[in-house]
């Protein structure tokens, strides 16, 4: 059996090829390995090896002749008995072949789909038995991971400051005494290494809770986050997946100023493979992050600075979680819907009150918990109702949170809408250090009511 | 040392010579259009992979560079498989969504394949973690580029595996060249393997071209990272006949340069051990070279045939 040597793509844009210099002659044998020839591509001139054995049974071209087509043959080698056929013919049907499958694939990449990959909202009833006292958000975090921790050994912290020093807004306090270092382990100031650690462990089986002391500081792990955590259990065609939480502050602390306050939701909400969850309460806070500790995804978890010292009832059961990719209807309403996540959600209700005294304006307040799957559903469901609709979060304007809400409504509830979208944002501009400036570039109050009025035309 | 069997010798010659034949054909299939995007190969590194994995314990994990074929291979995984994935067809390591540099095998102990210079550094160190953590007696190794070792991430690694004395064996395959950057130009001071003195971690250079070399060095630092001394650093020198990636025309080299080590090729070195030491006849290697093409051959067949994913695959392997 003869075998045609064809001319090879030596880079991904080379379509022909001139034939510098052949390596070979007719009647050599050729071994696997063995240099056959020096191509001159579009880039350089490079050597080609023979895959196959056999003897050279003709070349086709001579040395010096250009431009020849790539995938075309060059030279035949084989068995030297055997009748030389050249089988241009079936060459050329193999190459029609070809563009036909890469039009096949052209056709398929036409019909795909350009929404966003949600998990359905599952549909679970939450139980909502409240305890009598009241606990700390902190409190609520930190009693949730230890009572994860009892449950599952594979479970552990790190970070910086969290064991010793019982963490730097104390959300681990207490974790070292009753787990050990083994368990919650202080990591030196090196986000990236850490961060990579964590998720190799993860990738091996266990369940790292990563604290980031603030989420500015993911920024020096985020190549980790995004493109091993995130894309690993795809690029491994379902093989690995990464079950870590990256919990800690996020968006504005107080007078902090532009590195140590600034809002990631919408960033890491862009991410397929991540999750991304903003509690807002006590409450949600611990029933999130228990499905966030065990979910077999990576999850992001968007604490709030200000928000670890607000108090609230809890569910104490150790089994208690609330879904992720489910919404929380705050308050019904009928004539406006705001919908806000995280911090955003003390403000939006201040607001309420007010619309209602002032404008007697009766505003649905929803607050997404998990940003990443969106509930899409829940929000559509109100716009359908209220025919109004704004956007109340801390991070910049420019394809935030709200500006992917803005687009669903408008594409799939645009017939009930009887006024634009209106989005209240952070100011477009790094985070000042002044608190009369702090001020003006946060969402307040008064920026809710505005936007209300607005989308109900009142002057 | 370990002591070499003579099925060793040959499981070597075999190992070097498939991994070596596999990246002619990937070449080959590349030059058609069958293989797209990034493809780098490891030609004339065979000796450094296969020495190292010569002392591995079946549930040790490794994890690697985009330079990665040899590395499966040498690990036993399929060539079929693996040249599927570079074809990016569904009978794929990852079903046809990796690509020549995210190719993984969890069932292997095989964790990639990892595209970003340096981030497999951290990520092999937290393997080592979760063997600690589960009291397993294993070892995790991680290779790296001699490029990367410029890179922070590496050493914030170096410092948490020698801190919380992780079972980490890294590997550092220096080819001399960082794609066209020689080592000389993007490293300052040139003795690699110490770059881990700093945290306590011993290191030593080996010569990469002989796979002997190679064995010697990764026996002793194996045992010392499995008896729980923390991590333990080899630079093996190494270079590649190829260049960085398939459009490299590699012109920062001089041919003489490549002709030179080409004369210590690393298969030529074990074949005329094995001739040497008669652990087998010219006509027995002969053999194995015929059943190594025919292998290759019939995985490259295996990997043209097999389908494309379907459609519905873009959305799967998202979320578990």
């Amino acid at each position: 059996m003869s075998t045609e040597i064809l001319m090879p793509a030596l880079s991904p844009t080379m379509t022909e090829g001139n034939l510098s210099k052949w390596l070979i002659k007719k009647g050599d044998i050729v071994k696997a390995g063995d240099l056959i020839a020096e191509i001159e591509t579009d880039k350089a001139t490079m050597e080609v090896e023979a895959v196959d054995e056999g003897v050279v049974l003709d070349l086709l071209f001579k040395e010096g002749e250009a431009n020849i087509p790539v995938n075309k043959a060059i030279a035949i080698i084989g068995d030297p008995n055997e009748k030389i056929v050249l089988k241009k013919e079936a060459l050329i049907e193999k190459v029609i072949e070809e563009k036909k499958i890469e039009k096949n694939i052209e056709t398929k990449i036409e019909n795909k789909k350009t929404d966003i990959i949600d998990t359905p909202s599952p549909k679970i009833e939450e139980d909502r038995n409240l305890s009598s006292e009241e606990i700390t958000m902190r409190q609520a975090l930190r009693d949730t991971m230890a009572e994860e921790m009892r449950k599952d050994n594979k479970v552990f912290i790190l970070g910086e400051e969290v064991a010793e020093y019982q963490g730097a807004y104390k959300v681990t306090q207490g974790l070292l005494e009753e787990f050990g270092k083994e368990r919650v382990l202080d990591t030196p100031i090196s986000e990236h290494g850490f961060t990579g650690l964590a998720v190799g462990a993860a990738f091996k089986g266990l369940r790292p809770i990563l604290e980031f002391m603030t989420f500015n500081f993911s920024m020096q792990a985020i190549d980790q986050i995004i493109n091993s955590a995130a894309k690993t259990l795809y690029m491994s065609g379902g093989q690995i997946n990464c079950p870590i939480v990256f919990r800690g502050p996020n968006g504005a602390a107080a007078q902090v100023a532009a590195q140590h306050s600034q809002d990631f939701s919408s960033w890491y909400s862009q991410v397929p493979g991540l999750k991304v969850i903003a509690p807002s309460t006590p409450y949600n806070a611990k029933g999130l992050l228990r499905s966030a500790i065990s979910d077999p995804n990576p999850i992001i978890f968007l604490e709030n600075e200000i928000l670890y010292g607000l108090k609230g009832p809890v569910n104490n059961n150790v089994n208690f979680s609330i879904p992720i990719g489910k919404a929380n209807i705050e308050k019904e309403g009928k004539d406006l819907t705001i919908v806000t996540y995280s911090i955003m959600l003390q403000k939006s209700k201040e607001a309420a009150l007010r619309l209602k005294e002032e404008y007697n304006l009766d505003a649905e307040i929803i607050d997404l918990q998990t940003l990443r799957p969106l509930d899409t559903e829940t929000i559509l469901n109100s716009v359908k109702k209220t025919n109004r609709l704004i956007t109340v979060e801390e991070s910049w304007p420019f394809g935030s949170v709200g500006s992917e809400i803005a687009n669903i409504v408008q594409r799939d509830a645009f017939d009930y809408l009887d006024s634009p979208v209106i989005k209240v944002n952070s100011a477009d501009v790094p985070m000042p250090y002044s608190l009369s400036l702090e001020k003006l570039y946060l969402p307040q109050v008064d920026d809710i009511i505005n936007a209300a009025k607005k989308v109900s035309y009142i002057k | 040392m370990k002591k070499l069997q003579k099925a060793d010798y040959i499981k070597m010659y075999s190992f070097m010579l498939k991994i070596r034949r596999f990246e002619e054909r990937a070449a080959q299939l590349y030059g058609m259009g069958k293989i797209g995007g990034f493809c780098h190969l490891y030609i004339g590194q065979e000796a450094v992979v296969v020495g190292i994995l010569m002392t591995i314990d079946k549930n040790d994990s490794v994890v690697t560079t985009y330079r990665d074929h040899g590395h499966m291979i040498a690990r036993g995984l399929d060539p079929k498989r693996i040249m599927a994935e570079l074809t990016g067809r569904e009978d794929g390591y990852s079903a046809g969504k990796g690509g020549s540099m995210h190719m993984f095998s969890k069932e292997n102990n095989f964790y990639g394949g990892h595209g970003i210079v340096g981030a497999q550094v951290p990520i092999g160190t937290g393997i080592a973690f979760t063997h600690k953590y589960n009291g397993e007696k294993n070892i995790c190794r991680t290779y790296i580029g001699d490029g990367a070792m410029n890179n922070g991430q590496v050493f914030e690694a170096f410092n948490l595996a020698a801190l919380w004395k992780l079972p980490v064996l890294y590997i550092i395959e220096n080819n001399k060249y960082g794609m066209g950057t020689s080592v000389d130009r993007a490293a300052a001071g040139l003795d690699l393997y110490k770059r881990g003195e700093a945290f306590g971690i011993p290191g030593e250079k080996v010569d990469g071209m002989n796979v002997f070399s190679v064995i010697e060095a990764a026996d002793k630092a194996g045992k010392y990272v499995r008896e729980g001394n923390g991590p333990y650093i080899i630079e093996v020198q190494t270079y590649r006949y190829r260049g960085h990636s398939m459009s490299d025309p590699a012109k920062y080299r001089t041919k003489e340069e490549l002709d030179n080590y080409k004369q210590t090729d690393p298969i030529e070195i074990v074949k005329a051990e094995i001739l040497k030491k008669k652990i087998a006849t010219n006509d027995e290697i002969e053999k194995i070279n015929k059943d190594t093409l025919d292998e290759i051959k019939n995985a490259a067949e295996f990997a043209t045939n097999s389908a494309f994913p379907k459609d519905s695959e873009l959305y799967t392997d998202v979320y578990l």
